[in-house]
């Protein structure tokens, strides 16, 4: 057995996010350098340059890349043969406690859906955990901006709708949400399991590295073609018009029951934050 | 780049038109959901609204917290068609130029032809950039909001794209119809 002390948790994930909200990932640079060039539109390629431009102050500068600094989603992987002392959820939360309130990050949770005050630290994250063999910590953390969140959806299709129906609510959502959740973004798309499966999927599916690509045929293919199609819409840099409106489509799928074809689409925006460490 | 100072001039916000880029430097006022809507309250009410709006400029921004040394922290807009059923009330009050990110409603957009006001656009995500522009930052009131409150802004060559004008122009349609494959 290993044990984890969870004020190491709670240090770990005050610094991720505070790293997370200040320091782009090289790849996501990366990446808008290479829509940059590849962007028609000159007002794009201007838009582009300009978001360029800004994660390098934020990261010269120490500053958020984005007032927005999300919602804390918490994705914890643990081994089974790991122990600890104590409630996990309260030290992530006192994590983000303390990385919001002292890191000059902005708050931007309310208590309550209907009367909406302000927590004031940015709690409660949400926190995701999968069980594993061995002796695994792992943290992900990612803020997640209000945006793009807003602009995601879940829609239980129907077998005969196949890939074309997937394909099409994909792109009718990538379509009217225009310029909202801040294109060039990332597509995070959940095909089967359940309702709140293919949820769940999706949000994984933006936690993968923006480079990588799936190792399932069938979910690369539709990876490779769907961000084709997607650029082909017109939306472009921040819905201005142009050929770069997606950075890249992720797809995770689940096994789902004879009737169904759960789809779910989580919107990035091109403020893809994300941090990963092993404890 | 067409340079624009606020309090505005009305006659230069009429002839603005979609896809031109701006420079503003003067005074802008912030405000989200919240805030708008204790402003659409007040109004509704019959009281006077705490921030002359007449020939005034709205940004839809929620910052983060100061950085010492800082007037303000990140400051990038906030998708704006959530302020769309609070546009009417304000414009009424004189308001023309709100700042924000993401397409709105027709109705919005004929409201603007009325009033002779504009809608521009700020780059979303570009809040660290846009920071730089902001030189002094004070909270006018609704200081329980916390990044939603209303504060002032003294801003120097506020870079912002005219997005929807006052002739009915769009920058979203015609970008879209031109990129369309």
């Amino acid at each position: 057995m290993r044990t984890i002390e969870l004020s190491e948790v709670t240090a770990k994930i005050k610094s991720m996010f505070i790293d997370a909200c200040e320091n782009i990932p090289n790849n996501v640079l990366e990446a808008l350098a290479k829509a940059s060039e590849q962007e028609q539109s000159p007002l794009g390629k201007q838009v582009i340059d300009k978001i360029i431009e800004n994660d390098k102050l934020a990261r010269e500068k120490h500053l958020p890349i984005c007032q927005d600094t999300g919602v804390a989603v918490v994705m914890l992987t643990i081994g089974s043969e790991v122990v600890f002392h104590g409630d996990i959820y309260e030290a992530v939360n006192e994590g983000v406690r303390q990385a919001y309130t002292e890191g000059y990050l902005r708050k931007s949770v309310v208590r309550h859906p209907l009367d909406r005050v302000n927590t004031r630290d940015n709690t409660p994250a949400i926190v995701h955990i999968k069980m594993v063999p061995g002796d695994e910590f792992r943290i992900d953390v990612a803020p997640k901006g209000g945006g793009s969140e807003n602009m995601s959806l879940v829609k239980m299709l129907i077998p005969a709708d196949g890939v074309e129906g997937i394909k099409k609510l994909v792109l009718d959502t990538v379509f009217n949400a225009g310029g909202k959740p801040c294109p060039p973004i990332i597509v995070g798309l959940g095909i089967g399991g359940n309702l709140e499966k293919s949820a769940m999927l999706a949000k994984e599916a933006l936690f993968r590295e923006i480079d990588d690509s799936s190792p399932d045929p069938l979910a690369r293919k539709l990876e490779e073609e769907l961000l084709e199609e997607i650029n082909r819409l017109g939306v472009g840099p921040m819905g201005f018009g142009g050929t770069k409106t997606c950075l890249a489509v992720k797809v995770n799928t689940y096994p789902c029951h004879i009737a169904s074809l759960p789809v779910a689409i989580n919107i990035q925006c091109h403020a893809a934050r994300h941090k990963s460490c092993k404890l | 780049m067409i340079r624009i100072s606020s309090p505005v001039d009305p006659q230069q916000i009429r002839q603005l038109r979609a896809g031109d880029t701006v420079l503003i430097s003067g005074v802008i006022y912030t405000g989200r959901d919240a805030a708008h809507k204790r402003l659409c309250e007040l109004l509704k009410r019959g009281e006077r609204l705490p921030v002359d709006l007449n020939n005034g400029i709205i940004y839809y921004v929620g910052p983060t917290p100061a950085k010492p040394g800082r007037a303000i922290g990140s400051a990038g807009p906030t998708s704006s068609y959530r302020m769309d059923p609070y546009a009417e009330p304000l414009l009424q009050q004189g308001l023309k130029v709100m700042i924000g990110k993401g397409s709105r409603s027709q109705q919005f957009k004929q409201l603007l032809q009325q009033y002779g006001a504009v809608y521009l656009s700020a780059i979303g995500g570009a809040a660290a950039s846009i920071s730089e522009t902001i030189k002094k930052c004070e909270v006018v009131t609704y200081e329980d909001l916390g990044a939603e409150a209303i504060h002032r802004l003294e801003v120097e060559d506020f870079y912002a794209i005219v997005t929807y004008d006052s002739a009915g122009n769009d920058l979203f349609e015609q970008g879209m119809e031109k990129y369309k494959k």
